[in-house]
């Protein structure tokens, strides 16, 4: 059957979850970053500012926090606080990663 | 003669939807098929009509299929979603399925494969939802536990729900104890008649086992039915907080009975909504961090499209506390400080698989 033999596209990417690490100050300005340049640095910010207030409102609702760690189907985000600033690991999942 | 089901076709080739056309006309059910060049041309179509498939490409450009799947699962949750690409990568076809997706399948490249793709798409759109214990669909607990007491029986019943494990234990067609997880005896027993699905085998009978429930099987399963019954009232009618007021029987007290479990709180997502909390001192401060890291983290994943919100852990000097989503509820349970990330997770998972229950 050859017109089974699909054609490849080429323009349009989808964006990958990164791997890797970044700290960010109490401020909320990232220091230095392990990530792939491919991904957006607004999305970097954002996670930042997500963790940061995680943090933040714990300690408000007395409940001080030493280690944030968000579990989504196919990212794991690990985040450990410094100073008032973090340290935040990213982790893409995979179906055979969630199993073990 | 019954009304044809719809499919919902995207890709951003033409020839290519061309191409699947011809190939969906060959499923037996002859299911009608629309096509769509683009995510937002999807999406509008299925605002303006019901489907009961879609099917769609990866690679789209503006809104890619990730995103269109994204925002179909959370509006159309019972729609059926096929990814059809051709995109070798272990991590989209992961994403793919912790979006909701019922079937990620590669570009068939021969007749075999079309054949099997058909197969499985004529047998997802036959799919109905099933409930009830595998192996004896449609009957609950409550019946396979009636039938082996009526029988007369002597055995064990070991009923699994997800990661919970059960034990019942009938001798001579009484219920003479019961285990799940960290509870056990009566409260036990009610707690297990409340999961609704799962599996169970039955195992050889234990005569020795000592008796610790002292109630006929009779009026145990009508006190329990009861209980149960009550809660679903509860729960589906306007009063939030009104599942929550019998204690007795309410799966807000289980929760803090589970081992290391500090406090246990369960609140409607809508911070205007209803909470209640056991072992808590300051639960209105507690709510509203709950409540809004989760909120937080929810927009996140559709912002990074890394699939559903699972669990948020957080680990304390002086204890530990993590969130989970069921619905519309909330649910933050606490736990001692000296309990591992790892065991948190899996506790908080079965405290919320119970909640759920």
């Amino acid at each position: 059957m050859g017109f089974l033999s699909f054609k490849s596209k080429s323009a349009a990417s989808l964006l990958r979850l990164p791997a890797g690490c970044f700290t960010v100050d109490s401020g909320g300005k990232i220091v230095a970053s392990t990530l792939p340049q491919s991904f957006p640095a607004p999305l970097v910010q954002e996670i930042a500012a997500h963790i940061l207030a995680t943090f933040r409102d714990a300690a408000g609702a007395q409940l001080p926090l030493t280690e944030v760690i968000v579990r989504f189907a196919s990212l794991k985000i690990t985040a450990r606080e410094m100073h008032g600033g973090a340290i935040i690991f990213l982790a893409p999942q995979t179906l055979a990663a969630n199993q073990n | 003669m019954p009304e044809r089901q719809k499919i919902l076709l995207v890709d951003d080739d033409q020839d290519l939807l061309d191409l699947y056309q011809q190939i969906l006309a060959q499923m037996p059910s002859q299911p009608e098929i629309i096509t769509a060049g683009n995510g937002a041309r999807a999406v509008t179509l299925l605002e303006a009509e019901p489907f009961a498939m879609l099917i769609c490409d990866l690679r789209m450009p503006r809104m890619d299929g990730l995103q269109v799947l994204a925002i179909v699962r959370r509006k159309y949750p019972q729609l059926r979603t096929v990814v059809l690409t051709s995109v070798l990568d272990e991590e989209f076809r992961s994403r793919a399925y912790a979006i909701g997706v019922d079937l990620f399948w590669l570009k068939p490249a021969n007749e075999r494969d079309v054949r099997l793709f058909i197969e499985c798409l004529e047998s997802l759109l036959n799919r109905e939802a099933q409930t009830g214990f595998r192996g004896l669909q449609n009957k609950s607990l409550v019946d396979i536990i009636q039938l082996e007491c009526l029988s007369q029986n002597s055995l064990v019943l070991r009923i699994t729900n997800g990661p919970l494990t059960g034990k019942i234990w009938i001798q001579n067609g009484e219920v003479i104890d019961a285990t799940a997880e960290d509870l056990a005896g009566e409260i036990a027993f009610k707690g297990i008649l409340t999961w609704k699905t799962g599996s169970f085998e039955s195992l050889p009978a234990d005569p020795e086992h000592p008796r610790a429930i002292q109630k006929s099987y009779n009026a145990l399963l009508l006190e329990t039915v009861q209980a149960i019954d009550e809660s679903h009232g509860a729960t589906e009618g306007a009063e939030f907080h009104g599942q929550f007021e019998s204690a007795e029987s309410l799966p807000l007290t289980m929760l803090t009975r589970l081992d290391g479990a500090e406090f246990a709180l369960v609140a409607e997502a809508d911070a205007a909504g209803h909470s209640d909390s056991r072992g808590l001192e300051n639960p209105e401060r507690t709510t509203a961090w709950a409540r809004q890291t989760l909120q937080r983290f929810t927009a996140l994943a559709d912002r990074l499209h890394a699939g559903q919100l699972q669990q948020v852990d957080c680990l304390g000097a002086q204890r530990h506390a993590s969130l989970a989503r069921h619905g519309d509820t909330i649910l933050c349970m606490g736990w001692h400080n000296d309990l591992s990330a790892e065991e948190i997770r899996e506790r908080t998972r079965k405290a919320l698989i119970q909640w759920a229950s």
